[in-house]
């Protein structure tokens, strides 16, 4: 699905990531955890092809094409979903209108027909339930007036409507209470197929107990430093990452 | 010895010698002094106050002279009254109760037209052609669609009278529409009165596409319990000048003023609007929002006036703009005077980018950027263009911005 290779990548002329590598395949699950500032957003970022940043070294492959030639919209339209850690408010812009732009201009690009009003309608109320998002919500400007937990689900709701190959979900935990916690996570592994993918950036644990990763991985100072299965999210949650950062530092 | 400064020489009799004087049974006194004020008058330059950002040279360098017949390009209502402009001329007028042309009036009934002395208006009056003269009584069972066309290089003097009489309500819409190729000066006046409890909805279309000078101002009167508004939508125009002056005479009174300009390529749009507030328990709301792409200009001038005893007045005015080009300008004073104590008022003016974040966002969603910069300027303009009422005006605008940019709604 995606290869990543020795990524190096600067803002304002700060290093933040220092050769990272990280493959993901069809079916699976990854978790990145690090600590703040470690530069999880920024790969986000980078993924979803922000032009802040400056690639000086390394490679990202998305199903064998070289994403980082590709702009944002056509990474989206070949398939890569990224949920935001701060979805942005669009005020005037309908959620729906919004929505029905997006798919159409991605069919478009993949040479299928637009979705008629009817099926667009039918497919918004599906897709809304997936993770229980309040129709009326549906109707609002994006994000706007949104409280911290809807705008997680709105992207999520996002990306039952998109259907994407591959989700990247910055921190689509924090700001959930424990009810609609579960039901996003739910929604998650609801839209899991054998054919797609998802990268889960986290601090904790407790999402992880419904998203379950097949691998999780700690990138800390630019770099994934170690790399385990589930059970690594548990002696994360109980030690910290100092001992990691020791190690690291050797 | 010092090179004479050419640019400030007046250009005004250049600009008449085409014209031929109103044959209207106009007064002859107003006719004679306005004649005499514009012998000796310039035209402005920007050292007047008013004119501040706005260049005259498109006017003086021009030279006009006749018409062809224009086609009439399209409607706006589906059900209306229709008057049409060709060119200056009156070519088709609805009848129905109230509406008359200035040619068919006495000149005892146009002692009711009161130009002032200032020079678009004077030069209206002097060289007026005709113009629609109209009294509404009770509640008009059709909106009036008044089209102004033009394709030739001829200089348009029309002046309208509009009088909603007590408890009266009607709705007009002012279009004007130019030929790619026209090169026409249109200056259009309108002199609206709205009596005690009248109603009165104006929407004024500009969409030239040509190379037109529009230059146009709507002087209104209100007094007790009347509700004026008017959307003014400026769709292109290579210039163009609107004055909007609100005299509120009457208390209880509501103003409404809702502008949209969206101007491209070497475009220029001035809107001058004064809303002034006389006597005491008013409300006026004004919101102009502009577009500028390109190399084009906006100029907005909005003064409020609150007088001595205009006490509890509420006045609300805000104008906003995106500029879509580095070289893009805008020039804007909200302009805000104050002489009563007991008043709630605001203004205020911003010029900004489109959020880029919001760019990335939609883009990180499939949206290729024109197409993400489209949703995000009509949203940005949705907001004014919803306050429009009838259905049909709503189509047109967006129709219009449909084939210009291919925003969907
Ligand atoms: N424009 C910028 N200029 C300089 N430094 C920046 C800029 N943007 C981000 N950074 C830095 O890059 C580093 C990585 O930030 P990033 O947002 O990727 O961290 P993160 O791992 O997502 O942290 P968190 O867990 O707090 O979300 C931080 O030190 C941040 O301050
Ligand atoms: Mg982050």
């Amino acid at each position: 699905m995606i290869k990543i290779e020795n990524l190096h990548a600067s803002i304002d002329g700060k290093e933040i990531l220092k050769g990272l590598n990280l493959e993901v395949n069809a079916g699976e699950v990854h978790a990145i955890m690090g600590p703040n500032g470690a530069g999880k957003s920024t790969l986000a970022s980078i993924l979803a092809g922000r032009e802040e940043y400056e690639i000086t070294e390394g490679s990202i492959l998305f199903e064998g094409k070289d994403l980082l030639e590709l702009s944002t919209e056509d990474r989206a339209r070949e398939g890569l979903f990224l949920a935001f850690q701060y979805p942005v408010e669009i005020p005037g812009v309908s959620n729906i209108n919004f929505l029905r732009t997006s798919l159409n201009e991605i069919k478009e690009y993949r040479g299928e027909n637009p979705l008629s009003a009817k099926d667009f309608m039918k497919m918004v109320r599906e897709k809304s339930t997936i993770v229980e998002l309040d129709s009326k919500l549906a109707n609002r400007s994006v994000n706007v007036g949104f409280s911290g937990g809807e705008k997680k689900r709105n992207e999520i709701f996002q990306m039952a409507m998109l259907d994407p190959k591959l989700a990247i979900l910055d921190e689509t935990d924090s700001g959930l209470d424990i009810d609609a916690l579960r039901i996003v996570a739910n929604g998650v592994n609801k839209l899991k197929t054998p054919q797609n993918a998802c990268i889960v950036i986290t601090h904790y644990q407790r999402l992880l107990d419904y998203i379950v990763p097949d691998f999780v991985h700690v990138l800390f100072d630019g770099k994934i430093v170690k790399t385990g299965t589930k059970e690594l999210a548990l002696i994360l949650e109980e030690k910290g990452y100092d001992w990691i950062k020791e190690s690291a530092a050797v | 010895m010092y090179a004479v400064n050419t640019t400030q020489v007046n250009k005004l009799s250049q600009l008449l010698a085409p014209l031929d004087r109103s044959s209207l049974s106009l007064e002859k006194e107003k006719m004679q002094d306005l004649q005499d004020f514009l012998e000796t008058a310039n035209l402005p330059t920007t050292k007047d106050e008013n004119w501040k950002y706005t260049r005259l040279t498109k006017l003086s360098n021009a030279s006009f002279s006749g018409s062809q017949n224009a086609n009439i390009p399209f409607t706006v209502y589906q059900d209306a009254y229709r008057i049409v402009f060709d060119n200056g001329k009156l070519v088709r007028k609805d009848a129905f109760n109230g509406c008359r042309s200035l040619t068919e009036l006495t000149s005892h009934e146009l002692t009711q037209l009161k130009p002032n002395k200032v020079i678009f208006d004077a030069l209206n009056f002097v060289y007026a052609e005709d113009g629609i003269f109209l009294d509404v009584y009770g509640d008009l069972d059709k909106p009036i669609e008044i089209l102004h066309l033009s394709n030739g290089n001829k200089v348009n003097n029309i002046r309208h009278y509009i009088r909603v009489h007590s408890l009266a309500k009607a709705e007009i819409s002012l279009i004007f529409s130019a030929d790619e190729e026209s090169k026409s000066f249109s200056n259009i006046v309108s002199e609206i009165h709205l009596d005690n409890g009248a109603q009165l909805v104006i929407n004024k279309l500009q969409v030239e596409r040509g190379l037109d000078v529009n230059i146009s101002r709507e002087k209104v009167t209100q007094h007790r319990d009347s509700v004026f508004t008017m959307n003014t939508i400026s769709l292109d125009g290579q210039f163009v000048r609107n004055d909007v002056e609100i005299s509120v005479q009457g208390v209880n009174a509501e103003s409404n003023l809702n502008g949209v300009y969206i101007v491209r390529e070497q475009q220029f749009i001035d809107n001058h609007t004064i809303i002034d507030h006389q006597v005491p328990h008013c409300l006026s709301n004004e919101l102009y929002k502009g577009v500028i792409f390109d190399k084009a200009t906006a100029v907005f001038n909005g003064k409020v006036f609150v007088r001595k005893d205009a006490q509890k007045i509420n006045a609300f005015q805000s104008n906003a703009n995106i500029l879509m080009s580095e070289d893009a300008t805008v020039n804007a004073k909200p302009e805000l005077e104050i002489y009563a104590d007991d008043v709630k008022c605001s203004h205020g003016s911003t010029t900004g980018q489109l959020d880029e974040e919001a760019i990335f966002y939609l883009k990180s969603r499939g949206i290729s950027d024109s197409g993400a910069r489209n949703l995000l300027v009509s949203a940005f303009v949705g907001q004014v263009l919803e306050k429009i009422e009838h259905e049909d005006i709503q189509t047109f605008i967006s129709k219009k911005l449909q084939e210009r940019f291919g925003w969907e709604n």
